[in-house]
């Protein structure tokens, strides 16, 4: 795929950290309001899309190196690991603990053991969807 | 004690690592690595054999999925050591074996995580107190014996012994998990020890007899008792240290010990008697009838483990029979059986581990086991064959080893028990210790084989692929340790008796154990009894047997090739897939038009009619909000994209419409004040229509199709009754209240999850279970997608998979 839009090209270079900076926002508002872990994942995988679609496969691969498999392995990985990590404290498999906390700059603030699985939650949608179409669009 | 379960997860946390550790110092021996996980757990749980046998037990129970009574509970006991202890132990061994076994170009990173998998796996099944623990790691024994058997998966041959072994295992431990939900809802709990407790009163409930039955089942497939036997044969092909390590000393034995487990629960029933010392028995027989005429010497080990482990089995179940009566001097003897049993495993374990260690050199170092090419090999390898002798003549019965003594127990306990007058014993008894005899004959007869025919005779140069030379050294490390033991158990059998063996008593027979000490002597010499008579029979017999073996080795084809269970297996594997390929061809016909139609005509079917069965259609509109203009206007917008999809002229164009479509319920979900749904449905909307065009390149082309009128009218009807099912389920879902709300609960959020998002709490803490288990199905599809589109042979390709 080589198109050379300049216009939708430029639009996105801008575009793209603005969609970024949502996913991350919608990721770490989920616990209190709409978003969480899937939908941030799914944002981010637009993100991705985008950037493909716009730019050329190789391109963007030397910019962000990733293998998406093994961020959907490592999602997976994270998410079923931290069920295990609640056994390590004598409660049952994947139960969640949160607590707050002074933080510095951000005051009194929740950390909640959710989060790192819903991370998990988020890298399998990204890894998967972006491994989807990127494999579909390649096979030609 | 929490050391029990840390040593389950240790050998799958190892196994996690192997392949990094692997990738970072490539000129170390992975296997190093790997020997550190057995080692260190051989010498962890040893330290405990003096507090197990003063009579102490540990549980620890880890809460898994308590809401079931399902939790990580281990229990170590004077059986479970016996099993443990073997494991590490042989498995140490044999991962120092195969550091010389295996060259260094084999995939050697798979081999030690498959190995550690399978040993993680094994400690589970016998430390596991829950049923259901146990059964995960009972399959997962299976699998990780898949794998290691397919290991090279290349050759047909692998392939297919490891998949009669794992459909064999994996259907008997299928009958075995159902034997185990009839037995809990007899019992009313998950937990082997409460089971034993309370089972006293519930042996007449309708389930009893059927539990059994279908635990026995997983026992016998695992354990490769007859007619199950004959996937062990097959699973020969792996490469020798797994041979050595699953399918003689460890996972074949899983069969052993769940016999053994549930000695106390089923154990003084008639049934269980006999079918686990007459299949037994017979498994004896058979297989070492078996043995006889094999060329392969891995393949007459094979059978011969068969044969050994029918006779521990056969040995469980002669024991079983003194808890028929209380505890009194008469049933203390029956018990004696059981000792025998379990001195047996230990014993079978030692030389049967050498013998296919010796096995493995012979084959690496000359290229060859077949039997007709081998011979005069003892000049050659001295030291082989020397642990070759010890381990064959303990295999045989004969002193001064370790096998001799257990065979003589074996005979006492089957003349015992023969004696008995319950279970119909007085009629049919006396044909035990006559089968266990004729038994031990074929096992000298195989054993000879095995010693002279390798490493006596003409040495036939010739025949052998590589030129002969003695073992390396590290090869033999691991034989000759179990050659010491081999000998060393016959001279001092009463430190195995009182350290491992009477605390393993006491837990198959607790009732009996409080009453009194069941605990055994062994001798080595006790006169001149009727099993010594035996003995002395067998090795006469045995030797004129052998000597004379081409004059009766016709008997073999009496047996008619067409019917074995080998080939019953094959018949009706075939038959399967071939019912299974015709069935599927006939609705599989690659239209995606039919996959709906079918799915469309399930839905109705099965909501529409299920619900209009139940008369859950029943709704009332007068308490529904009005609809407003805002509503009315995008649902017109839809109604719109709808029907337009129908008369589209491109397929970009049906795209976008469905594109309008899901964005115009986003909003439709914004007006009703669902942001995350609305959220979700935007971005779900987005990635969608980008695959669609993404797929658009390969897509046919769009065009109307040219079906009869009647086809028409069918789907016409069709559509329109999943739209009726669909708004009338939609507008009833109100309506049905079949039990309390649940979502009070959820309201809590705040103060159970700390989130406010209910959404987000329920996904992610209340029910994250399903969460999970979704997140590694996404994951399963998205590689199948990748390897279904970037693995496909091309065209030119070479078929891999028939070589």
């Amino acid at each position: 795929m080589k198109i050379n839009n300049v216009i939708l090209q430029a639009v996105t270079k801008i575009a793209v950290f603005i969609i970024l900076t949502l996913a991350v926002y919608l990721f770490l508002s989920g616990h209190n309001s709409p978003g969480g872990g899937f939908i941030g994942g799914l944002v981010l995988a637009t993100a991705f899309v985008l950037l493909f679609i716009v730019f050329d496969i190789e391109t963007v691969q030397k910019a962000i190196p990733f293998d998406f498999k093994r961020v959907a392995a490592l999602g997976a990985f994270l998410a079923v690991g931290t069920g295990f990590g609640s056994l390590l404290f004598g409660e049952p498999f994947l139960s969640q603990s949160f607590g707050y906390f002074d933080l510095p700059i951000f005051g009194k603030t929740e950390l909640a053991t959710v989060t790192i699985f819903e991370a998990g939650v988020a890298l399998v949608v990204v890894g998967v969807v972006v491994t989807i179409i990127l494999s579909i669009s390649e096979d030609v | 004690m929490l050391t029990v379960n840390i040593a389950i997860i240790i050998p799958f946390l190892a196994a996690i690592f192997i392949p990094f550790i692997n990738k970072k110092y490539p000129n170390i021996h992975i296997g190093w690595f790997a020997l550190f996980v057995p080692a260190t757990l051989f010498v962890t749980l040893a330290r405990y054999i003096p507090t197990i046998a003063g009579g102490k037990t540990y549980v620890y129970t880890i809460n898994w999925i308590p809401s079931y009574g399902i939790n990580f509970t281990t229990y170590l006991d004077g059986l479970s050591m016996i099993f443990a202890l073997l494991i590490t132990g042989i498995g140490s061994l044999v991962v120092i074996y195969s550091i010389y076994y295996l060259s260094s170009k084999e995939s050697l990173s798979h081999f030690y995580v498959y190995l550690l998998l399978f040993m993680g796996a094994m400690l589970g099944v016998v430390f596991s107190d829950n049923i259901m623990v146990l059964y995960v790691f009972w399959e997962l024994t299976s699998i990780s014996s898949f794998l290691l058997i397919a290991f090279w998966y290349h050759r047909k041959k692998s392939r297919q012994g490891a998949k009669k072994s794992l459909l064999i295992t994996i259907s008997g431990g299928f009958g075995m998990l159902i034997g185990f939900i009839m037995l809990s809802g007899i019992a009313d709990t998950l937990s082997i020890r409460e089971i034993v407790l309370t089972i006293g009163d519930n042996t007449d409930h309708p389930l009893f007899l059927p539990a059994m039955l279908l635990i026995l089942l997983g026992a016998f497939t695992k354990s490769a008792q007859f007619p199950f036997h004959i996937w062990l044969p097959d699973a020969m092909e792996a490469p020798t240290p797994v041979s050595a390590y699953l399918h003689s000393a460890t996972m074949v034995k899983a069969g052993i010990y769940l016999v053994a487990r549930f000695t106390p629960v089923f154990g003084g029933e008639q049934t269980w008697f006999w079918l686990v010392s007459g299949v037994g028995l017979l498994t004896l027989f058979w297989g070492s009838f078996n043995a006889i005429r094999q060329t392969d010497l891995k393949a007459l080990l094979a059978y011969s483990t068969v044969s050994q482990l029918g006779m521990i089995m056969s040995m469980f179940g002669m024991g079983s029979a003194a808890l028929h009566f209380g505890y009194s001097t008469e049933s203390v003897v029956y018990t004696q059986a059981t000792f025998a049993a379990l001195f047996h495993l230990i014993n079978h374990s030692t030389f049967k581990g050498a013998l296919f260690m010796v096995v493995g050199i012979v084959d690496h170092e000359v290229g060859t086991r077949d039997l007709r090419r081998l011979g005069g090999l003892i000049t050659i390898m001295p030291a082989t064959f020397t642990i070759a002798l010890i381990g064959s003549f303990s295999m045989a019965g004969l002193p001064p080893f370790n096998g001799f003594l257990s065979k003589e127990m074996f005979f006492t306990a089957a003349l015992n028990i023969s004696q008995l007058d319950i279970f119909a014993l007085d009629t049919w008894g006396t044909l035990l210790p006559v089968i266990a005899w004729i038994g031990s004959v074929f096992t000298f007869v195989y054993s000879m084989i095995i010693v002279f025919q390798t490493f006596f005779g003409p040495y036939q140069k010739e025949k052998l692929d590589l030129p002969a030379h003695g073992a390396s050294r590290g090869m033999l490390v691991s034989p000759i340790i179990l050659a010491v033991f081999v000998v060393g158990i016959f001279f001092f059998p009463n430190l195995v008796g009182k350290y491992l063996i009477n605390p393993a008593m006491t837990t198959i027979f607790p009732r009996l154990a409080v009453e009194g000490d069941l605990g055994q002597t062994i001798t080595i010499w006790h006169g001149f009894q009727p099993e010594l008579y035996m003995t002395i029979g067998v090795i006469a017999v045995g030797t004129f047997l052998y000597i004379f073996r081409n004059y009766w080795k016709g008997i073999y084809s009496l047996f008619p090739e067409k019917w074995t269970f080998n080939e019953l297996y094959y018949f009706s594997l075939t038959q399967l897939e071939d019912g299974s390929a015709a069935v599927t061809k006939s609705y599989m016909t690659g239209f995606l038009r039919d996959y709906l139609l079918y799915i469309y005509l399930f839905f109705i079917v099965a909501i529409g009619g299920i619900l209009f069965y139940t008369g859950a259609f029943s709704f009332d509109l007068t308490g529904d909000e009005p609809v407003t203009m805002f509503e009315w206007s995008i649902i017109i917008v839809m109604i719109i994209a709808g029907i337009t999809i129908l008369f589209a002229k491109s397929r970009l164009t049906a795209v976008l419409l469905n594109g309008v479509l899901g964005y115009s319920i986003a909003v439709l979900f914004v007006i009703f004040r669902a942001p995350d749904l609305a959220l979700t449905q935007i971005i779900v909307e987005t990635v969608t229509t980008v695959l669609f065009l993404v797929c658009y390149y390969y897509m046919p082309e769009w065009k109307k199709e040219n079906k009869p009128t009647r086809t028409k009218r069918i789907n016409l009807i069709i559509s329109i009754a999943v739209g009726i099912v669909f708004v009338l389920v939609a507008l009833s879902v109100q309506s049905g209240k079949l039990f309390e709300s649940i979502s009070g609960y959820f309201e809590n959020a705040y103060e159970l999850a700390g989130g406010k998002n209910i959404v987000n709490a329920i996904l992610g803490d209340f029910r994250a279970f399903d969460t999970m288990l979704e997140v590694v199905v996404l994951l399963i599809a998205g590689i199948g997608v990748y390897t279904l589109i970037k693995l496909k042979a091309g065209k030119e390709d070479e078929n891999i998979e028939d070589q």
